[in-house]
């Protein structure tokens, strides 16, 4: 597939589905971000660069087997990886062991919130909401810094 | 032409005030429901997208300002940073909400929470809003 712009639409729609399962596998905050980053925001940015480019790939000039046998690898370990799974639902998977699962006992005493997803993101980690934050704050920076016109050019234009 | 009418009545005037709502819900209902300052602020960024997409780029930035939209991004990593210094001064550790109220640590939680979900809801609307203009403000081959 050489049309660029059918691609971003399947990125989009591979995310929408994604945001789905996240619903099936009752993570609805996960699948909020998902559909509003993965589908709504990340589509449109990609359209706006193919606006900016070309919406169709240039044909490859080197052979595609080298890729396409490191695809496979990657994918068969991946596949691999999946033996080692706890089935869905587990209660012994590690997941629901490690870290201390008292998280969710101690939020009803100490935060006193419904919603233990926030209480755990904002207060019990914190420190770790605040580097995300600090992550898009500088990956907002950077493009700005990259992609924006200096006021004089622009009043020149 | 037509076409184009349409689509500023139904998605502008229609669409545009329930997303922005939306977004303010996700973000002050988050300690209860599904959601928070991420996902609201990303929701209310794309309100400003569409507004973008359909009315043009010049008619966004009156809108969105780059002055007050540059300021905002900085703002809310400040208000998240500022949240932890107050803590701090009021005796307690880095981002430990419980001193904030010292007869209720649970209300002190509350607050806390309440600052930093919205703070990471500016900075991550402002730098939807941003990213997006500064895709779209250029043009092919500049």
């Amino acid at each position: 597939m050489r049309g660029l712009l059918a691609a971003a639409m399947l990125t989009g729609i591979y995310s929408f589905l994604g945001a789905c399962w996240m619903v099936i596998l009752d993570a609805p905050d996960v699948a909020f971000t998902e559909a509003a980053v993965g589908a709504g925001i990340a589509t449109v940015l990609m359209l706006a660069t193919l606006s900016l480019t070309s919406t169709r790939e240039k044909p490859p000039t080197r052979s595609t087997a080298v890729p396409l046998l490191v695809v496979i690898v990657t994918g068969a370990a991946l596949w691999y990886g999946t033996f080692d799974m706890p089935h869905y639902g587990d209660p012994e998977a590690p997941i629901h062991r490690w870290p201390d699962p008292s998280y969710v006992e101690r939020t009803r005493v100490e935060v006193d919130m419904p919603n233990v997803v926030t209480a755990v993101l904002a207060s019990y980690r914190g420190y770790d909401t605040l580097g995300e934050t600090t992550v898009i704050f500088t990956a907002v920076i950077g493009v700005m810094l990259l992609l924006r016109r200096p006021k004089r050019e622009q009043g020149a234009k | 032409m037509r076409r184009v009418e349409i689509l500023r009545v139904v998605a502008a005037k229609l669409l545009i005030p329930f997303i922005l709502l939306f977004a303010l819900y996700v973000q002050f209902h988050g300690d209860f429901g599904p959601g928070g300052g991420f996902q609201a602020g990303v929701i209310f960024g794309a309100a400003f997208v569409l507004y973008a997409l359909i009315f043009g780029l010049d008619a966004a930035r009156r809108v969105a300002p780059r002055a007050v939209v540059d300021r905002l991004v900085a703002l809310g990593v400040l208000l998240y940073a500022g949240t932890g210094v107050v803590t701090m001064l009021l005796g307690g550790r880095f981002l430990d909400y419980d001193v904030l109220n010292h007869h209720h640590p649970v209300h002190g939680q509350h607050w806390g929470i309440f600052a930093v979900e919205l703070g990471v809801g500016i900075t991550v609307a402002a730098g939807m809003i941003t990213l997006y203009f500064s895709f779209a403000g250029r043009r092919r081959g500049s």
